[in-house]
């Protein structure tokens, strides 16, 4: 299987390199990295979903926006994300429905907590394959 | 072999060294490292210089892009930089302050003493466990409406204390009195208030702790005095916390609202997470305002754990709140963005001091310094790793002539997380920490690894500076005995 995401060091954070054949791939392997992050994804379950439809001004801020906005269903909600179906995704505008998993503190060993996707080291890359890169406030 | 960075920097003294505007076509100001010469390696492999050179682009800045000695590699903004912009015509950036708002410290003293505490302190870390809610996805004992949430933003620790949580004399060893003013919850997004309303009077997780510590080093036996240190052996507890999600959802939100208002303002920037707007525009004005509601969650999320922790010491102890003589020592940010008023060119200027992972450093006298300290000066709280304890400190004039009365924030990271989990398993710190005698209490021993000593600089190291640069003046140390983390 092709790699789906890399760990990118940083000092005082972390920052993810994700790839996919499209960029609706590597958009949603960045959501996976994310995620692996939190918890071990093989011990979540899809018991439930949430849909996200968002616009932004360009590519890269919608990669920043989607992330984030994973991170607060994740903060308000308890849900960890496993799988992420991105059904549109141009450079203003992404609609995606997430699958996965409310916080079972018996099931589901947290690791770190993510405050925030930032702009800083962003990429997207699509001149082989899909690459996409994002620093995580830890 | 010279020093990679020898030929770029220029060394004003053994503890300050100048980034030329020439380092970086586009900087406006110099920047300004405090830092020994030995620290400088570290500094260089971490692409600081860049982030410290890239601020000076802000808009309006004054005098220097500054770094204190705990600088490392952040996203936009270093961590313990400062930033001093004019508030007539310069910005204000959501990533000058960061995601977690009004991060900071608080401590408060004890009559107790080590031999006393020392046989009771796995149960007193157990009580605090029970009683602190921490831990990632933790959820706080505290139940707020949103009509509720809206008057902790406004209030701030004066909210806790009308519910009971703490004593009036907190508020007055709080910088800002705990709440600062402005505050405007309807330019919170609904998100913002999701986030926060479970997580208040929680610690989180990450760098956030609670430890309870023990007074082994006093330099400053007056100073000392004032603050209720009064001896070696003197057990402190020492709060390490912020906004939470909360806040991190005030950054998120206007870090993109500003990436938008650059482009209307026409402001170029090396960095998008250094998106800002001018102080006095409608962008900037409300960005102020959320984050002011976000430090005032902060302050009254460290006034209700403050409370709890009393409540642990008085059950464990078996004496009272007074005869146990918890009284707080001092609380200050380390993650906010203020307005104050310095001399630039001869003239009384108001600025938009940027503080990200550094500490107001008020000197004796200063009119905002409560009156018990206004002889000694500000007390400064520097928390180290887990390992090797912590700082107490005050501020001083030169601070106020050369780095808008600010100082460093703590350690610093020089190893990244990655790394630090790499060479380290959560169970061995806990060994190694126990051999030290401290008994730690974690949620997740990853995150136990990854705040390790080894991954972060000698506080040592990094207070000398200040002190030896005269920033701030040292007045005691502490190691821990007992932690807890999220």
């Amino acid at each position: 299987m092709a790699k789906e995401f890399e760990i990118v060091d940083h000092t005082a954070d972390v920052g993810i390199r994700a790839y996919g054949a499209s960029i609706n791939q590597a958009f949603a392997n960045a959501a996976k990295a994310l995620f692996s992050l939190i918890t071990e994804l093989d011990n979540v379950d899809e018991v439930v979903y949430r849909d996200i439809e968002l616009v932004a001004p360009d590519q890269e801020s919608l990669l920043v926006e989607w992330l984030n906005e994973l991170i607060y269903i994740f903060d308000a909600e308890n849900i960890i994300f496993k799988r992420f179906n991105i059904t549109q995704l141009n450079n203003t505008r992404l609609k995606a429905r997430s699958y996965g998993e409310k916080v079972d503190s018996s099931k589901h060993k947290l690791k770190i907590g993510v405050k925030a996707a930032t702009y800083h080291m962003l990429k997207v890359d699509k001149t082989n394959g899909c690459q996409v890169q994002v620093l995580f406030d830890i | 072999m010279p020093a990679p960075w020898q030929g770029i920097l220029k060394k004003i003294d053994d503890y300050r060294w100048e980034i030329p505007t020439s380092y970086k076509v586009g900087m406006s100001v110099s920047g300004l490292i405090y830092a020994s010469e030995a620290m400088l390696d570290h500094i260089w492999q971490d692409q600081v210089f860049q982030q410290v050179a890239n601020v000076a682009f802000l808009p309006g800045i004054v005098d220097h892009s500054l770094a204190m000695p705990d600088i490392h590699w952040g996203y936009g903004f270093p961590i313990g930089g400062v930033a001093a912009t004019r508030v007539k015509d310069g910005v204000v950036s959501p990533g000058g302050v960061g995601f977690d708002i009004n991060c900071g410290v608080r401590l408060l003293r004890t009559n107790l003493t080590k031999k006393e505490v020392r046989p009771k302190i796995e149960q007193l870390i157990a009580e605090l466990y029970v009683n602190i809610p921490s831990g990632l996805g933790s959820e706080g004992k505290i139940r707020v409406s949103e009509k509720e949430l809206n008057e902790v933003l406004i209030k701030g620790s004066r909210w806790a204390l009308e519910k009971g949580y703490g004593e009036a004399e907190d508020i007055v060893a709080t910088e800002e009195s705990g709440c600062l003013k402005g505050a405007n919850p309807d330019k919170v997004s609904s998100k913002a208030k999701k986030r926060g309303i479970p997580q208040l009077g929680t610690l989180g997780s990450g760098n956030h702790f609670l430890e309870v510590e023990v007074v082994d080093e006093i330099y400053d036996r007056d100073a000392a005095k004032a603050m209720g240190i009064d001896d070696i052996g003197q057990v402190l507890i020492l709060i390490h916390t912020g906004s939470r999600g909360f806040g991190h959802e005030v950054c998120s939100d206007y870090v993109r609202l500003l990436g938008e208002a650059v482009k209307r303002y026409g402001i170029s920037l090396p960095d998008r997470q250094l998106a800002c707007a001018p102080v006095n525009s409608p962008e900037g004005q409300d960005y102020l305002q959320a984050m002011a509601c976000a430090a005032n969650y902060a302050w009254t999320n460290r006034q209700c754990i403050t409370h709890w922790t009393r409540e642990s010491l008085v059950k464990v102890f078996g004496k009272s709140q007074r005869e146990l003589g918890l009284e707080q020592i001092y609380d200050v940010c380390h993650n906010i963005a203020k307005i104050e008023e310095y001399p630039i060119d001869g003239k009384k200027q108001r600025l938009c001091v940027h503080r990200k992972g550094a500490t107001r450093a008020f000197p004796a006298g200063h009119p905002d310094v409560p009156d018990v300290y206004r002889d000694i000066g500000q007390p400064v709280l520097i928390p180290g790793d887990m390992g090797r304890g912590s700082y107490v400190a005050v501020g001083t004039e030169t601070a106020m002539k050369e780095t808008f009365g600010s100082t460093c924030h703590g350690a610093g990271r020089v190893q990244s997380r990655a790394a630090a989990k790499r060479s380290l398993r959560g169970a061995d710190v806990v060994k190694e920490l126990a051999a030290k005698g401290i008994t730690v209490k974690a949620g997740s021993m990853g995150s136990l690894a990854e705040e390790a000593s080894e991954a972060y600089k000698d506080v040592t190291e990094v207070v000398e500076v200040t002190h030896k640069a005269g920033l701030s003046r040292k007045v005691a140390r502490a190691t821990p005995i007992g932690v807890i983390k999220g």
